[in-house]
């Protein structure tokens, strides 16, 4: 009995053998903030910030010492901090930044005290300055200050010790100091994407699990692409990731370890399972799984255990995704015939439809602010579309032959998906904003699908 | 060089009989396999190979190329077009006991991703289980669902989506 139960265990807990894994990325570090002493102004007015100028110059150092981070020391490092900030800004139609290298670079001393007329001549509200110094430790710290060049006044500042090879999340806390500052959100830059790379053709699709930061920067592919990687999800400490696979022929979802590069079956049975999903804590792990044809949706504790099925209707029921609290769950069922969206207490209890919008609704992303659900609507075209967790005040977001499986930003401003090209099937990660005017393309490396868009990082 | 010419004939007898079904146009057995492709290196003797048992080809071509039914969009039952291909699949594996196979569940694109899996898998069941009603054992039929992940018509319209919606028998060689 003792043997059984041993034996059992040691099923569970071992490593599922991992034919289709490339080295393992290194795991997330959390980044350290130092307190930047200085006043804190109350918010001007934001009613107009996104029209705001803002000049980010070059930031400064005291002085330029090697570092792993670049070749070039840290004086070139610091005009590279403010590239990235600027492109930061600018890429996701926040304000109307001008970068470092159209602008004067100041001084190391000048970050603290900046030389007002110079910037006043400039039509530019606001400025921001940062310097970078090496640590005897070999680390890195940066500074960030926020100033209004109208007030001649600091708004806001910041600085962090990052490893060197975290030099690009400095900018991005940075960029999203400013973010916050002047719009009033909260920041979402300093994360990352998990996503497909696909290559190949239609027919013959490598499909490859990789990451990314934010801004596309620090790719990594997790798997080699010998067998098909489908629907990642980032645990919300990112140290985790779901998606399906089908390695052993089957697919099946996994929960890759990206500190050790090992990966273990999200649950033990030899039925299909889909649509792998975390809840906001990153306790409770929700998979889809077709038993006889009929897929339903269970829950699973994210250490292991027994899984609770929480749908039992004859339809396909799949998916889910988690109010922000964690008390509900809303998901995909076409047990009324089509595809539809409905929501659930976290017990599967009061499962009721909530899209009756024409069309079929599909893949629910509930927003991290809590505010509204974002969805596939199919009526014709495949269209991003938001509406209220109530069911109402339907927005569409995109008009395109066909987009599809939204994810949310952090702050839950800005929504990525993904967009199929008609015939060729070529696949491009885009993102927008919630007027559904501001969309653009994501730079990746191959074609790319099923984003999944992480919590700001530690 | 004969058994390429063996296959020749034998793609397009499949194709000729897979194009009298009217529910599927321009049905194409899938590849083979690595069965055809064996050449005879000793130089000797160069019979003609015909196709091995439980082999796919061999299966392919004892259904009439009727390895394949297909389905309306987002429809996983088996209607009176499929019935002769899996009474001619089914004819088949009772004949060969030794035969098991895998039925591959497909969707077109015009679905989302994690939908398609679920509805190939329940394509491949409906065609397991009417094969099961035939009286196949169970445990001969695998099942595996690829959703809209595999397309074999790679073209964006109606007649491409029709033929990517499928259920695929395979000999599990």
């Amino acid at each position: 009995m003792k043997k059984l139960a041993f034996l059992a265990f040691f099923l569970l807990a071992a490593p599922v053998a991992a034919q289709d894994l490339g080295e393992a990325p290194p795991p997330v570090t959390e980044v350290e903030t130092v307190e930047e002493e200085g006043l804190t102004l109350t918010v001007t007015d934001d009613s107009a910030w996104e029209d705001l100028g803002i000049a980010i110059a070059g930031f400064a150092t005291d002085r330029d010492v090697d570092t792993p981070a670049n070749s070039g020391g840290t004086a070139s490092l610091g005009k590279e901090l403010a590239r990235v900030v600027f492109n930061d800004l600018r890429n996701n139609g926040l304000f109307k930044p001008t970068g470092p290298d159209s602008l004067p670079q100041p001084s190391y001393g000048q970050i603290t005290s900046p030389n007002w007329p110079s910037w006043s001549n400039r039509s530019t509200e606001m400025l921001v300055h940062g310097y970078v110094r090496g640590r005897p430790d070999g680390r890195l710290t940066v500074g960030c200050y926020l100033y209004d060049v109208v007030l001649q006044d600091e708004l806001a500042r910041a600085g962090w010790v990052v490893p060197p090879r975290d030099w690009r999340r400095a900018a991005h806390k940075c960029a999203d100091l400013v973010y916050s500052r002047l719009s009033g959100e909260s920041p979402f830059l300093d994360s990352r994407i998990a996503y497909i790379a696909e290559t190949g053709p239609k027919d013959n699709r490598t499909k490859r699990l990789a990451i990314m930061d934010s801004d596309g920067a620090n790719h990594r592919f997790i798997t080699t692409g010998r067998s098909t990687a489908l629907t990642p999800r980032y645990s919300p400490d990112y140290r985790k990731l779901l998606y399906l696979s089908y390695v052993d022929g089957n697919p099946r979802i996994y929960i890759y370890d990206i500190g050790t590069g090992r990966q273990t079956l999200v649950t033990q049975s030899t039925n299909p399972t889909f649509a792998p999903r975390w809840s906001p804590d990153g306790k409770w792990i929700l998979y889809s799984m077709a038993v006889s044809g009929n897929t339903d949706i269970y829950r699973v504790s994210a250490d292991g255990g027994p899984s609770i099925r929480l749908t039992n209707t004859p339809g396909i029921d799949i998916g889910g995704s988690y109010s922000p609290d964690g008390s509900k769950i809303v998901f995909e069922s076409d047990r009324s015939g089509s595809q539809q969206i409905y929501v659930m207490d976290a017990n599967g209890q009061s499962q009721k439809r909530l899209s009756f919008f024409g069309g079929r609704a599909a893949t629910p992303e509930w927003s991290p602010r809590g505010d509204q659900i974002a969805f596939t609507h199919i009526a014709g075209n495949f269209r991003i579309a938001v509406m209220s967790p109530a069911g109402g005040k339907l927005t569409h977001l995109t008009n395109s032959w066909q987009d599809e499986a939204p994810t949310w930003a952090p702050n839950g401003r800005i929504i990525q998906f993904f967009r199929t090209a008609r015939n060729s099937g070529t696949t491009a990660l885009w993102q927008v904003d919630l007027t559904g005017r501001n969309e653009r393309k994501l730079p990746t490396p191959v074609d790319a699908s099923d984003p999944a868009w992480g919590p700001i990082l530690p | 060089m004969n058994t390429r010419f063996a296959t020749i004939v034998l793609l397009t007898s499949a194709v000729a009989i897979a194009g009298c079904k009217p529910k599927a146009p321009e049905i194409l057995p899938p590849d083979p396999g690595a069965t055809t492709t064996q050449t005879d290196n000793t130089g000797t003797a160069t019979r003609p190979v015909g196709p091995q048992v439980g082999s796919q080809e061999h299966f392919v071509n004892a259904v009439n190329g009727q390895n394949i039914i297909f389905f309306d969009t987002d429809r996983y039952n088996i209607d009176s077009a499929d019935i002769p291909a899996l009474q001619s699949q089914a004819q088949y594996l009772m004949q060969n006991p030794g035969v098991n196979v895998t039925v591959e569940g497909h969707c077109d694109e015009r679905g989302t991703r994690d939908y398609n899996l679920a509805l190939g898998e329940r394509r491949a069941n409906a065609a397991k289980n009417y094969l099961v009603s035939l009286g196949v054992p169970s445990n001969r039929i695998r099942t595996v669902s690829y959703g809209k992940e595999r397309p074999t018509a790679t073209g964006s319209n109606e007649r491409a989506w029709s033929q990517n919606r499928r259920a695929v028998t395979v000999v599990i060689s």
